[in-house]
């Protein structure tokens, strides 16, 4: 079975989470709960909706992931890049997803 | 340029609040996704990969010193300190708080500016030649009569939900900068013989995953009958464009199923029922219209002319972008400025807060107090005397704005891609920034002449891969991307959509293929006059297909 986490973006500023093992959403994918079995990823998709209706998130979905070294990576390339941010330099001070307005 | 009146602060005020009001209701909870989604999209709000966009309109792309300030101003204060230029002659902003974007629409209607039908199945901002009031070959200007459309179909009740988006461009020159033919509506301002202004009006183009090149369903249409016969239009288009298929519901389908010539007559009987009623546009609300768009009075600079020819032959780097991105004024003493966008290996369409905050400054000291966006991403100051070009250009050159590419090679049309959108496959920006690189050297990109590259990160073309004399579409196979190439598309008068030339390439190949096909050009190409689009004209694709796949050419597509 492929590994999953459950992603999604946050209501207010739209930015991308996981979620942890501690039910929280997070902004790194590496402190993701990862789902290995069919009952892990049926209780994932229930904390979505659940954070859905509760109106934290939006856009949820499950996604496959691989651990390579200790390090999780999606296997596609969409949800690598919604997982690094921006392949480019896109603005001074900035690098993919974190920044001085946004840093955790 | 147009200023708003009573009325249009009124409105644009009322939709900020409306607007603040569901924000706040979507964040506590009181309305829930489903119902707040197309409320948002209404006013710009997009959900991407990364964060929230917010997209906003730029009405057939001009701007005021103030307006571009503000514009920074919100890069600065409400983003990540930069914004994109897009083909739509609109600016994004890619990482907005949904919970600011009140506020963000607040501060741009306070310089006459929104964020209204930048999304949705609406008619979208009307666009226009970015050299309009200031082009030699032009006829008259057409941005009055983009005002008017957009004045005409903001929240218009019968046109707010239609089968699909729709897009209207307009054109007062032969010379086509627009991209009318692959607009739904293209309209080109022209004379008749007795010196009458009126329409030639294209319908059905598009790009997307069915690009069509418009059809001419009307040779004159005078100007007093242009709300009549666009509502014609949009009339016979509600009624019987497709709704069953998202993919089939552009009018380039209707126009394509029914047929050019039946859908004029079924246009035709429409307008004959609206052409004397209250559509018909008064003499006198065209005069005061255009009256906004009055040409700036510009007075005799005629000591530029030496002053250009001295600056010229003492630095050579000045008279490169001279040649490149300063074309003719129809003021003998003054031309039109392009500020490339595109600096080598950069983003295409990107620009810092400092540098529109510079752009600002130099439109005001120099320019009169204008600035356009052009669909290619770049901007424009559309009045400079040759007097004051030498000034311009060391504060470009200050701001990092003085790419000498205009036209060229570099000067590259992409999307934001795969790096931020949610609907892409593929990204955009890196391959663009590796061809910059690759030809970035201005010796080179002189040699190779005119040549429009164009990359868009799906299928949606929103980079305008099909007109691209070199389009890259970018393509998801297997979990990696992949770049289909075409050739021999273009955007102008004589627009054509570009040919599939083979099998895609990998990211890392996809630079190498480019400079196969620019090498093949420059050794068959008559002689420098000859550019790319017209050596593919010339020789078709066979040349280009054996010189990247050679004696697999059968492999292609």
């Amino acid at each position: 079975m492929v590994d999953k986490v459950l992603t999604a973006n946050r209501l207010a500023d739209g930015i991308s989470v996981w979620l942890d093992a501690s039910g929280n959403w997070v902004e790194s994918l590496q402190d993701a709960f990862v789902a290995r079995h069919a009952e892990a990823i049926a209780a994932l998709e229930a904390t979505g909706k659940r954070s859905f209706d509760e109106n934290k998130v939006v856009d949820v979905n499950v996604i496959d992931v691989e651990e390579v070294d200790g390090t999780l990576r999606p296997l596609r390339m969409r949800e690598r890049i919604r997982a690094e941010g921006p392949s480019i330099a896109y603005a001074p001070g900035y690098h993919g997803l974190s920044g001085p307005k946004f840093a955790a | 340029m147009y200023r708003y009146d009573e009325f249009d602060h009124a409105f644009v005020s009322a939709r900020v609040e409306q607007f603040r009001d569901q924000v706040q209701r979507r964040l506590s909870g009181e309305l829930a996704e489903d119902a707040f989604k197309p409320l948002r999209l209404m006013n710009g709000v997009y959900l991407q990969l990364h964060a929230y966009m917010l997209r906003v309109a730029i009405p057939y792309g001009t701007l005021s010193s103030r307006q571009m300030r503000m514009l920074a101003h919100i890069a600065r204060q409400y983003d990540r300190g930069y914004g994109h230029f897009t083909t739509r002659q609109n600016i994004q902003y890619n990482w907005p708080r949904l919970s600011e974007t009140p506020d963000i629409l607040q501060e741009l209607a306070s310089v006459e500016m929104h964020a209204l039908q930048t999304s949705g199945n609406c008619i979208r901002n009307v666009t226009a030649d970015h050299f309009s009031g200031a082009a030699a070959d032009e006829v008259a200007d057409p941005r009055p009569y983009a005002e008017i459309l957009r004045q005409w179909s903001s929240v218009h009740p019968e046109f707010s939900f239609l089968p699909r988006k729709f897009k209207i461009a307009v054109t007062g020159a032969e010379r086509d900068r627009a991209a009318i033919q692959v607009h739904d509506i293209g309209l080109h301002l022209k004379k008749d013989e007795n010196g009458r202004l009126g329409f030639a009006v294209y319908v059905g183009g598009g790009q997307g995953r069915t690009p069509m090149i418009a059809k001419k369903i009307r040779d004159f249409l005078p100007e007093e009958d242009l709300l009549s016969y666009t509502t014609a239009i949009m009339r016979v288009y509600n009624l019987y464009g497709r709704r069953d298929n998202k993919y089939k519901a552009r009018i380039k389908i209707l126009v394509h199923e029914t047929g050019a010539e039946e859908l004029a007559r079924q246009v035709e009987v429409e307008f004959a029922k609206l052409k004397d009623t209250e559509l018909k546009l008064p003499n006198a609300d065209i005069q005061a219209i255009s009256a906004y768009f009055a040409p700036a009075a510009l007075p005799n600079r005629p000591e530029g002319w030496g002053n250009l020819a001295r600056w010229k032959k003492a630095d050579p780097e000045f008279a490169r972008w001279v040649h490149q991105n300063v074309e003719p004024h129809k003021h003998p003493d003054y031309g039109m400025v392009t500020i490339s966008l595109k600096p080598i290996g950069g983003i295409p369409g990107d620009a810092s807060d400092a540098q529109m905050d510079a752009v600002a400054d130099i439109a005001e000291e120099y320019a009169f107090d204008e600035i356009r966006v052009s669909h290619e991403q770049n901007l424009i100051l559309p009045h400079v005397a040759l007097a004051d070009l030498e000034p311009v250009y060391r504060a470009l050159v200050a701001a990092g704005l003085a790419t000498a590419n205009a036209g060229l090679i570099t000067d590259i049309i992409a999307c934001p891609g795969l790096d931020y959108c949610a609907l892409a496959n593929a990204r955009s920006i890196p391959v663009a920034q590796e061809i910059s690189n690759r030809f970035g050297s201005p010796e080179r990109q002189a040699e190779i002449g005119e040549l429009k590259i164009k990359v868009s990160g799906c299928i949606n073309a929103c980079g305008h891969h099909h007109v691209g004399h070199i389009g890259l579409l970018g393509v998801e196979k297997k979990g990696a991307e992949l770049y289909q190439i075409t050739l021999g598309g273009s955007g102008d008068e004589n627009t054509s959509i570009g040919e599939i030339i083979g099998r895609g390439f990998e990211p890392e190949k996809v630079t190498d293929a480019v400079e196969t096909i620019v090498d093949t050009y420059l050794g068959l190409r008559r002689d420098r006059s000859e550019t790319f689009l017209e050596a593919y004209r010339r020789v078709g694709p066979q040349p280009f297909k054996d010189a990247l796949y050679g004696g697999n050419a059968q492999e292609a597509a």
